[in-house]
């Protein structure tokens, strides 16, 4: 049944995406729809095969009275997570040198800054932290709720099809194809496609806390829940465009003027409330627990914690859209409300924080609990400085300047980058029944290398954004601006140079995570020899 | 078209506050609740007590 709806819908995606490539008078249509067919016939395939090979067989929700967990799609992701954040990095990197140097750009259209920025954004924000969210998820939820996955191909059909979407989106971004919003490029077709796969992804979700045995749903659950409903709300609400033909990758919103830029901010502010903070939130309440074995702080706070962030974080969006045609009232509530998520921001880090009150030996012994506490703190620290500069006056100062990037930053590298990095060195063992990751003392590298990048980031991006926006405003004594344009930017190159130091130091950090979690896959035993076997891997060295 | 903005907007800005406030404010008794406290400190240890 399952199956046949499955096959069914990729084999006509197929043909529809095979009669476009044929009709389309746009070569990224051409390319995209030849990799979409190539994709839905490849997903459809398999499907068959697998159901000829061992149709029919059920698969035993337990096993020997234990929850007979699907953790292949986690696998996937987990490791899909660490392919794209080393990728992302890397474009990250590369931009950062292209600002620095501009000769870096190749003077080609492919690798030209605008096209690659947008890629970097994606890479990390919906690839590398998508994937990171989409693995921890199903883990998380199958877990606390001691219940499978429902579905066969359903868990399967979230994790690729929603990496099928990243290419999809990164290539067009390279080729050109782009709706010019921030974190909202993808054009109308990828994020159809994207709608489809969330949706089932949120019915798997729901599945399995419909299954589950628990009879609480754990608080990581409902900041998961929160994440994926709301990301389809903005997702949807940010993208009704039209398309100018479906032969075409052009199409239009239906928005206009100051109303479309309100929706973008709305969508833009809430995809950091949502996405990079309610589902990394998620992975806090359940890694941190679990790595320093102990509960959380406080489960009551952890219940205000939620609803308050639900309650405030959706308001935010207009602080984005200070002395712009947005009435000053709206820009004012954003800001309000900006200043209001410091209490939940700070009730949830003290959560995770005081999680190890008791424990905390275990930051020194540890570096991936280290790595996870010091992504809250990160966390705690961008968000009081995010609703500082939301206030308009602050604003006026740090908008449109590299502030605005050191302070991103610190909250990607720091709390999303660490916390999801701690979730990986954590979920690759427990996912390859290793008693512990290949090398903690490689941990303990990629935990201070990352550090000094991310240090070395932000200060560089506080000192030329300030700097920035303080030559912008300079007045001589006649009135006339003191400074030009290229001005501001040739003061800023030296601090370029030292975000692009942080940068290179960043990507290594990541290196070295993949190279640790690769060696625990393939040489976990070493690291298994001091506990007893559990009798899951068997080869004696 | 003008009135239906200020009539949405006005109700919006008077039951809309109250509404959420007094929902958000059902959220914190409900999580201070002495009653509850028993359950949620047993729902803070579902992850440590799995299989």
């Amino acid at each position: 049944m399952e199956e046949g709806f499955f096959a069914t819908f990729l084999i006509v995606l197929a043909f529809a995406c095979i009669i476009i490539a044929g009709k389309t008078y746009d070569q990224v249509m051409g390319f995209h729809t030849t990799i979409g067919a190539l994709f839905a016939a490849v997903g459809a395939f398999i499907i068959f095969k697998n159901y000829f090979n061992d149709g029919g067989i059920a698969i035993p929700q337990e096993i020997e009275g234990k929850p007979n967990y699907n953790l292949g799609p986690i696998k996937f992701g987990a490791w899909a997570a660490v392919f794209w954040g080393v990728a992302g990095f890397t474009v990250g990197l590369i931009i950062a040198l292209q600002l620095a140097y501009p000769v870096l750009n190749f003077d080609l259209p492919y690798t030209n800054f605008g096209r690659l920025r947008p890629l970097h954004t994606s890479a990390v924000i919906f690839a590398f932290g998508g994937n990171v969210l989409l693995a921890t998820s199903f883990y998380v939820v199958q877990r606390t709720s001691r219940a499978r996955m429902p579905g066969r191909i359903a868990p399967w059909f979230v994790i690729l099809g929603y990496n099928a979407f990243i290419v999809i989106a990164g290539t067009g971004y390279l080729f050109g194809a782009t709706q010019s919003k921030e974190y909202a490029e993808p054009e109308w077709y990828a994020d159809l496609w994207l709608t489809i796969v969330w949706v089932v992804y949120l019915l798997v979700f729901l599945g399995t806390l419909w299954k589950r045995k628990e009879p609480h749903i754990y608080v990581a659950n409902w900041f998961y829940l929160a994440f994926i409903v709301t990301i389809a709300m903005l997702h949807i609400v940010n993208n009704l465009t039209i398309p100018v033909s479906v032969f075409g990758t052009k199409s239009y919103i239906v928005w206009s003027g100051v109303q479309d830029a309100m929706v973008q901010w709305w969508y833009g502010h809430n995809a950091v409330g949502f996405f990079l903070t309610a589902g990394f939130l998620a992975i806090m309440y359940y890694f941190i627990p679990k790595r320093a074995e102990r509960p959380v702080y406080s489960y009551r706070l952890s219940i205000i914690h939620f609803w308050a962030l639900i309650f405030l974080y959706i308001w935010a969006g207009p602080h984005h859209l200070h002395y712009t045609a947005l009435p000053q009232w709206a820009s004012t509530l954003g800001a309000t409300f900006s200043i209001m998520l410091w209490m939940p921001s700070w009730g949830g880090m003290i959560n995770g924080l005081m999680t190890l009150s008791g424990a905390w030996d275990k930051l020194r012994t540890d570096p991936v609990l280290r790595m996870m506490v010091v992504s809250v703190a990160f966390y705690g620290m961008s968000t009081f400085e995010g609703p500082l500069m939301s206030l308009r006056s602050v604003n006026s100062l740090s908008h449109y300047t590299d502030w605005t990037i050191g302070h991103v930053h610190s909250g990607a590298l720091g709390w999303v980058g660490y916390v999801s990095f701690g979730a990986l060195y954590c979920l690759i063992p427990w996912l390859w029944n290793k008693k512990q990751v290949y090398s903690l003392k490689l941990v303990n590298w990629h935990f201070w290398i990352s550090t000094i990048g991310i240090v070395l980031y932000i200060t560089a991006m506080w000192v030329s954004g300030i700097m920035q926006g303080l030559m912008w405003r300079a007045y001589d004594q006649l009135g006339f601006l003191e400074y030009s344009f290229i001005e501001t930017v040739e003061a800023m190159h030296p601090f370029y140079v030292i975000r692009a130091l942080g940068g290179v130091l960043f990507v290594a950090g990541s290196l070295i995570m993949a190279y640790n979690l690769i060696m625990t896959v393939r040489r976990g035993e070493a690291a298994e020899i001091e506990a007893a076997p559990s009798g899951a891997v068997a080869p004696a060295e | 078209m003008d009135g239906v903005y200020t009539e949405l907007a006005s109700f919006a800005q008077t039951f809309g506050l109250v509404y959420f406030v007094i929902l958000f404010l059902g959220v914190v008794a409900y999580a201070l609740w002495p009653k509850n406290r028993k359950r949620f400190e047993e729902a803070a240890h579902i992850p440590l007590r799995e299989d």
